[in-house]
């Protein structure tokens, strides 16, 4: 039994359990106490209090000075003040200090709307800042994917958070001290020489514009507005799940229709689903899977299991830069974005007439990765990357509003052919467990020769960290894992490592949720509930498809009967397979 | 016979290490080496009259000391039986020539608890230690006292930290004790952090086995086996101290398993800052020891409760662990005598600035400032005139004259506005600027700042910018109630105690110092002539015969004038060099 006790806040009577912070409190009684560095993504057990931005500071009677709400606990008999002019003159000059230290960018900044100082600093009426001095600031850091513009950061330390305790990655510390201390990578190196495998989890979680995705935006209007060039577009299954929320909607709203109905409308020569190419990876990863499960079964030693997923490109980068040492182990097959640029420009340019340089090939991601994947030296023929660049689900929504588009009041839009088909299967890919349930409706049937009874494999499904499951391929049990957010890969990884693992085949998505939990996302503002509703929308447009099996998809059947021959034959290989590098000692120290 | 050579940082930079040398020479030469011992010991705390020699047994206390006498003392004072004369303290107002250091006005209100053994031991020699009732308490605790009775000791002896926090040492103890956990830790605070203060290097140099003794003691109260001891980097002497301190103590099994085989057991092990003024605080502290970057946490949870690696620790200063074998040894209705009601005990202090006698001082609470400054302190040096002083280093205030007959104890000092802090006390004369004063702390606080909070990483900045556009002549009266609001509010919110007191010595200057405020921003002048941008040159027309060389020698060329005629400076130009009134030879330059 939980022991309660009470306590007044703002003259209101309230009853918590023990323990209870202040913050936490107040809430229960509909008192709002502004907070800035404080975040709780509750689902995914992540809470990050520093207590240094004391902005949610209170008045505790009894109590020399204020207390930060979002870590001081309640006690019986306990009176809180949360908004008288003591604490109002504090929190407002706490506020003017940290403005006093970022620049005056609003007009051009790419948070300005969406930023979590400027709704405080609107809330705070603050009109004038009385003290002025001398500002922190430093070089502007473009990497292929994130930019991080560090006169901005406030010091939350929400990133480096995400980056060392949820991702384990380490790109991002604090570094310096006092005035002059900042988040950086080890001795300030620019993120792409860093271990960053630009997962975008920082981007995701930055309350202002200090960390920003690089923006395709401008390349793509001019690339449309020009007549000359024939752009074609692929969509991620997460976007569906997430776009509407940009325009007023409920998490977890499927906007499909309009979204097609929206890229026709920008002026894509043509609209495809980025879903069919997942059914495309499920054909070449699931034979392959089969491939090394049979040399397993029939007694080969040197055959690598389990095998790993390889479609999310930050996990990608994640075990080039710490495991490199088990390269071999993932699956040689490419991303579904990547699988889609050499068929569009090999296939679907040959019979659309056109060489493969005409074509721009641009994806629409959830994902801030996806950006640095395009431009991947193996993914380029003769310097011509096979898709030329990917938007974020963000840079699309604002683009449509740029365009003046009444997204709500859209048609529903179908995709085009041939290109446009997908499964249920691939519409799960956005999720975590989508991938390998997916993965498991083909590799079963082409196994067993059987069909499914039932095509859910709900035992896949759900958003602890790391999930397993046996699954049974008639008599066969395979041992299947599932690690969302890298720093549970890394304990699966370690595993495998160590001799210990017992999996077959593992999945792993790099952010928290899996795809729709991309750093390209619309701004969860550390509600992870939105991430919930958003997979709940995915499994929903998989149950209304008539076809959920990736290898029952008539188009993918055309395609290897027209062109590939087979999964994993040579042209397969040479256009659908990747390998991979080792990054370990790429750390470059100027 | 022993000859004592102070060995306090003073005195080695004056060079009582060939002092040292000097005198075993001579003795050799004169075959007395085995008869005369001499010793280099701990800070005798005289700074003012270093190097410092002292002749036992008859307790001759020799002053400003050079190599060259060492020759001189063996020859008369050891071997005939004379005292040297001219290098006997002589008291300033009195005029006569005192032997004995008992008898001096800077030694007889001091009563040396956590000084004890400094200036009278070999700090390197534990058989030193042990003869002046060295790990007696240790003893005592282990064999005659339970765990509960060392904590009831404590408590009613009424020992607070002398680190700055003033919290009761017994009860922090107690909280220790209370938490279970299968690692506890004892962690002494060696960290001394304020710029000038050695109180707690010189217990380290001088009597490193006083903290070990203590910690053990600790560590027997709350289930401690372990100790750290977090000593900043640039004490290299303390910390060699230490370490011959740790192996002489474990070769006596006084530090290591089954301790005098009471079936205690402790050991110590010692780590280093790295030049941080934030690691002195205590959390701070712990995640330094940790590994992480040194940035303190909020408290609650205390680190009683949940410390090192999230076990209970007990986190002590140096100062605070030298008294505990003397309360055990004494007992704790002596030590609670000393000292004021709420203040039980003496504190070290480093006495500097514009005063005679600058030095280590340890007196009991309830002293008054007047007693330090006048008569231990030996008044204002050159004669000039008292105008502040400042106590509790970068966290403390300025006290003025009327504040002179505060008894000095935790409580008082705050209530008139500043803090006992960890033991600085500087003094100040009519040619200290305050806000100057106030500026010097903030340029230091801005340094130190971990940078975790809002109001301690730009507030203080934008405090140190306020005080220098201040100093600049470009400050506004508005400024002045921008100083203060920003100032409260720092206090009011930072994260720990660097922030919490940082703007203090800019409290305490508007307060009793408001004038100063108002000359520099109103009338933009600097009435201790301190601030330099706010002093002009001026040269007087009727002394000035126009002979040129002023002008001649100015690095600016902002002299005007004809030769024969008086010549002007341009005050704007002016770049306040002091080349001018240097190069005068008619005394017609001055500064206003």
């Amino acid at each position: 039994m939980e022991k309660m006790i009470k306590l007044i806040i703002d003259n209101k009577l309230v009853e918590v359990p023990e323990g209870t912070t202040i913050l936490d409190a107040a809430k229960e009684i509909g008192v709002e106490i502004p907070t800035l560095c404080y975040m709780h993504l509750g689902d995914m057990g992540i809470e990050h209090k520093p207590g240094g931005c004391r902005i949610c500071v209170v008045e505790v009677e009894g109590r020399r000075n204020l207390a930060p709400s979002c870590n001081s606990k309640c006690t019986e008999g306990m009176v809180v003040n949360t908004h008288n002019m003591r604490v109002l003159n504090a929190r407002k000059t706490v506020l003017e200090l940290m403005l006093s230290d970022h620049p005056f960018d609003c007009l051009v900044c790419a948070k300005s709307g969406n930023c979590d100082l400027q709704s405080i600093a609107i809330k705070l009426g603050v009109r004038e800042l009385h003290y002025k001095g001398e500002q922190s600031t430093y070089k502007v850091d473009y990497s292929p994917s994130i930019i991080r513009d560090m006169d901005k950061c406030i010091m939350c330390r929400r990133c480096e958070t995400m980056c060392n305790d949820v991702q384990t990655v380490g790109a991002l510390s604090a570094v310096n001290r006092g005035f002059e201390s900042v988040v950086a990578p080890a001795f300030e190196m620019d993120l792409e020489k860093s271990t960053c495998t630009y997962c975008g989890q920082c981007v995701a979680v930055c309350p202002t514009g200090a960390l920003t995705e690089k923006d395709h935006t401008n390349q793509l209007i001019r690339d449309l507005a020009d007549p000359k060039k024939i752009v074609v577009v692929q969509t991620a299954p997460a976007v569906r799940a997430a776009l509407g929320e940009e325009f007023g909607l409920e998490p977890g709203t499927l906007v499909t229709g309009k979204m097609v109905a929206a890229l026709r409308q920008l002026g894509f020569n043509s609209v495809f689903d980025t879903d069919f190419a997942a059914d495309l990876t499920i054909m070449e990863e699931g034979t392959e899977l089969l491939d090394r499960l049979k040399r397993h079964l029939d007694g080969d030693k040197d055959v690598k299991l389990p095998i790993l997923t390889s479609c999310c490109p930050a996990w990608v980068n994640f075990f080039e830069h710490h495991f490199p040492c088990m390269k071999d182990i993932p699956s040689t097959a490419r991303s579904p974005q990547q699988m889609f640029g050499p068929i569009a420009k090999n296939y679907l340019a040959k019979q659309m007439g056109i060489k493969r340089e005409d074509m721009i090939v641009v994806s629409i991601m959830p994902c801030l990765a996806k950006k640095y994947e395009c431009q991947r030296d193996e993914f380029k023929v003769d310097g011509d990357p096979d898709v030329n660049y990917s938007i974020s689900t963000r840079e699309l929504a604002n683009l449509i509003k740029q365009a003046n588009m009444d997204f709500l009041g859209l048609p529903e839009g179908e995709f085009d052919n041939p290109l446009g088909e997908s499964t249920g299967a691939g519409v799960i890919f956005g999720t975590t467990g989508g991938v390998i349930e997916a993965a498991a409706r083909t590799a079963y049937e082409v196994y067993t020769g059987k069909t499914l009874e039932t095509v859910d494999f709900k035992a896949l499904r759900g958003m602890e960290g790391i999930r397993s499951a046996k699954v049974d391929f008639d008599g066969l049990e395979l041992n299947i894992g599932i690690a969302h957010g890298l720093g549970n890969a890394r304990k699966l990884l370690e595993d495998i490592r160590d001799g210990k693992s017992q999996y077959h085949a593992i999945e792993i998505m790099a952010c928290p949720g899996g795809c729709i939990g991309g750093g390209g996302q619309p701004l969860h503002h550390g509600d992870s509930s939105i991430l919930k509703k958003r997979a709940a929308a995915l499994y929903r447009e998989d149950e209304g498809k008539a076809i959920r099996k990736s290898h029952e998809n008539p188009y993918i059947i055309k395609l290897y009967e027209e062109f590939l021959g087979k999964p994993c034959s040579e042209l397969s290989h040479k256009l659908l397979h990747t390998h991979y590098f080792d990054k370990s000692t790429d750390i470059e120290i100027e | 016979m022993h000859i004592l050579i102070c060995g306090g940082t003073g005195c080695r930079a004056s060079a009582s290490e060939t002092i040292q040398n000097n005198l075993q020479e001579t003795l050799k030469i004169k075959g007395l080496e085995d008869e005369v011992q001499v010793v280099m010991t701990g800070c005798f705390g005289f700074c003012e009259k270093g190097p410092i020699v002292k002749i036992l047994p008859d307790n001759t206390f020799y002053t400003e000391v050079k190599p060259e006498d060492a020759e001189e003392i063996i020859e008369e004072h050891i071997i005939k039986g004379r005292k040297v004369m001219r290098l006997l303290y002589t008291d300033p107002e009195k005029k006569e020539v005192v032997s004995d250091s008992k008898h001096m006005n800077f030694y007889k209100k001091q009563i040396r608890i956590a000084l004890r053994n400094c200036g009278f031991i070999n700090p390197e020699n534990i058989d030193e230690y042990i003869s002046r009732d060295g790990y007696a308490a240790l003893g005592k605790c282990l064999t005659d006292m339970t765990p509960r009775l060392v904590i009831d000791e404590i408590k009613a002896s009424g020992l607070r930290g002398r680190g700055g926090g003033g919290f009761p040492t017994g009860l922090k103890w107690e909280f220790a004790s209370k938490n279970k956990a299968d690692q506890k830790y004892v962690v002494c605070n060696a960290d001394e952090g304020d710029p000038g203060a050695f109180m707690d290097r010189s217990i380290l140099e001088g009597d490193p086995h006083s903290v070990l003794e203590a910690m053990a003691i600790c560590a027997y109260t709350m289930g401690a086996t372990k100790g750290v001891i977090y000593i900043r980097a640039e004490y290299p002497l303390a910390i060699q101290r230490l370490k011959v301190a740790i192996k002489q103590a474990r070769e006596y099994g006084l530090l290591g398993n089954d301790i005098l085989g009471s079936g205690f057991s402790f050991d110590v092990e010692m780590r280093y800052g790295a030049g941080a003024f934030v690691c002195g605080e205590e959390t701070a502290l712990i995640h330094s020891m940790e590994g992480l970057r040194g940035e303190p946490t909020v408290k609650p949870p205390f680190p009683a409760e949940s410390g090192y690696n999230g076990k209970p620790t007990n986190v002590n200063n140096v100062e605070t662990f030298a008294n505990i074998p003397v309360i055990i040894n004494k007992g704790a209705a002596w030590f609670n005598k000393i000292g004021t009601e709420k203040s039980a005990g003496t504190k070290v202090f480093a006495l500097a600035g514009k005063i005679n006698n600058v030095g280590l001082i340890e007196v009991p609470m309830g002293t008054t400032l007047r007693e330090v400054i006048y008569e231990i302190g030996g008044g204002i040096k050159d004669g000039k005139k008292f105008k502040a002083v400042q106590t509790g280093g970068p966290s403390g205030g300025c006290l003025t004259e009327k504040h002179l007959d505060t008894p000095i104890d935790f409580d008082n000092l705050i209530a008139v506005g500043s803090m006992m802090g960890s033991g600085g006390m500087i003094v100040m004369d009519e040619d200290d600027c305050m806000v100057s004063m106030a500026k010097f702390y903030l340029d230091f606080t801005v340094e130190e700042s971990c940078g975790k909070c809002t109001p301690c990483r730009v507030g203080n900045k934008r405090l140190y910018e306020l005080l220098n556009k201040i100093t600049e002549g470009k400050g506004t009266k508005e400024d002045l109630d921008l100083l203060r609001n920003l100032s409260t509010v720092i206090k009011d919110t930072s994260l720990c105690g660097l922030g919490q007191t940082s703007p203090n010595p800019v409290l305490s200057t508007i307060e009793n110092f408001y004038d100063e405020y108002i000359a520099h921003v109103e009338d933009h002048k600097c009435p201790a002539g301190q601030c330099k941008a706010l002093m002009q040159y001026v040269i007087d027309p009727e002394l000035c015969v126009g002979c040129t060389l002023c002008a001649r020698n100015c690095p600016v060329d902002c002299i005007a004038g004809e030769r024969k005629e008086a010549h002007v400076i341009d005050a704007a130009s002016c770049i306040k060099c002091g080349t001018c009134m240097d190069k005068c030879k008619f005394n017609a330059i001055s500064i206003k």
